[in-house]
């Protein structure tokens, strides 16, 4: 159970135990209840009046430009760890120190533009 | 091979039992707050056994699935929403040694598998067939996305002083002078979580004075089960990860270590509680500001102090 592979097995192994567990539970729960379906209850409960229309409406979703900004930075993010483990390696020190606030300045960049163009508020 | 059966076990312990004991303590802590005695039937002592009536109960309530859902998506959105925080579990160190596995990516790893989680909530919403539902998941998402970020900065502070991914690696690096140097890490990082887990005072994917129960509204019986279970696995989880990341994990005077990781995470759970009593619920665009003018700054903050101070003191 050593070396790579073998730490990514036991983490195979809890993640097997885990769907047992919700199995277990959702037997245990199919062997002890009551299954007594009418049209009346299978009804979507909605908030508690009859359900108008489709289940699935449309919306405005005001916040998908977050999800924009969310994957530009994320990606930017992703790339902090792998430096993060050595940039105080011996050798590197000043040099990694100003790459640091240059990638920071980028980022505060960004949000400063997002911030500008109004797209972190609505009205 | 006895080993690994241990450390199974021990994890599997944790998963079943602290978050029953978080509920319970939230029951109690929350109703003395609010002047009320709360549980006092359930087993005669204060009610000690509130929640396995609770899970009794819900063992024996039928399984509705509206006529209009997907119902695939639907059966398996709560089992997507909490075996993820069962295995974040393998990675957090109890005690001196006492890991399931010792990733060399483990931070990474916990980050990634944490984000999973959320994902049962927006199945979920899609998937009821109910309006409400559905906007309650777009919430979920639009909140994972936003507090993610503070959170990955957090925890990369922590990988850049400790110099390394490995989350025992990470508290054996730990020393008491981190407490100020990464306190606003640890400020930032416990707060994204509390957002992701959905609690209050970020709850509005569930708000349910105006969304009803957001996902889990059409949610009965054992599913609905898993859903309360998930939420208080993930406080447990979040307390662990900022045990284990900010607060030194089982370093400590005196006691055992395996104690004083229980004991930060116990007082970690009980803020979470306070929190939820405290404060009122954010609104939808205020939640969303937090994220990205109050704790993404403050994050990018602690990255430059960490930066500097760890290349100057070389």
């Amino acid at each position: 159970m050593d070396g790579y592979f073998g730490s990514y097995l036991l983490v195979a192994v809890l993640l097997a135990l885990g769907v047992g567990i919700v199995a277990v539970a959702l037997t245990a729960n199919r062997l002890l209840r009551p299954s007594r379906p009418t049209a009346e209850k299978l009804i979507a409960y909605e908030c508690g009046v009859d359900p108008v229309g489709e289940g699935w409406a449309q919306s405005q979703i005001r916040y998908y430009v977050f999800i924009y900004l969310y994957v530009v930075f994320a990606v930017d993010a992703v790339f902090l760890f792998p430096w993060a483990t050595v940039f105080a390696a011996p050798g590197f020190g000043m040099t990694t120190l100003v790459e640091m606030f240059v990638f920071l300045g980028f980022i505060a960049l960004g949000i400063v533009y997002s911030w500008r163009k109004r797209v972190l508020t609505w009205t | 091979m006895l080993d690994i059966l241990l450390h199974f076990a021990a994890i599997l312990l944790l998963f079943l039992l602290l978050p029953l004991i978080v509920g319970q303590t939230e029951h109690k802590v929350m109703a003395h707050m609010q002047s009320r005695l709360g549980p006092m039937y359930a087993g005669g002592f204060h009610g000690w056994a509130q929640l396995i009536a609770d899970g009794v109960k819900f063992a024996q309530k039928e399984d509705i699935i509206p006529a209009g859902a997907d119902r695939r998506v639907f059966m398996i959105a709560p089992g997507v929403a909490l075996v993820p925080y069962l295995v974040v579990l393998i990675v957090i160190p109890l005690d001196d040694g006492f890991v399931g596995v010792d990733l060399d990516v483990g931070l990474f790893f916990a980050l990634a598998v944490m984000g999973v989680g959320v994902l049962g909530s927006i199945m979920a919403g899609w998937a009821s067939a109910n309006k409400f539902s559905v906007l309650g998941g777009m919430r979920s998402a639009a909140q994972l996305m936003s507090y993610e970020l503070p959170l990955v900065l957090a925890a990369s502070s922590v990988a850049m002083a400790a110099g390394t991914l490995s989350i025992p690696g990470i508290v054996e690096a730990w020393q008491w002078w981190w407490l100020p140097w990464q306190a606003i890490g640890a400020v930032v990082f416990f707060v994204a979580g509390l957002a992701e887990l959905r609690r209050p005072p970020f709850d509005m994917p569930i708000a349910e004075s105006e969304i009803i129960m957001g996902p889990m509204t059409e949610y009965t019986g054992m599913r609905f089960a898993l859903f309360m279970l998930a939420e208080y696995v993930g406080i447990v989880v979040l307390s662990l990860l900022t045990t284990v990341l900010f607060l030194g994990g089982w370093q400590g005077p005196l006691l055992p270590g395996w104690l004083w990781t229980l004991v930060k995470v116990g007082a970690l759970s009980f803020v979470v509680i306070w929190l939820r009593v405290s404060y009122p619920r954010l609104r939808e665009d205020q939640l969303q500001r937090l994220a990205w003018v109050g704790l993404v700054p403050l994050a990018l903050v602690q990255l430059a102090l960490t930066g500097v101070v760890k290349v100057l003191s070389l």
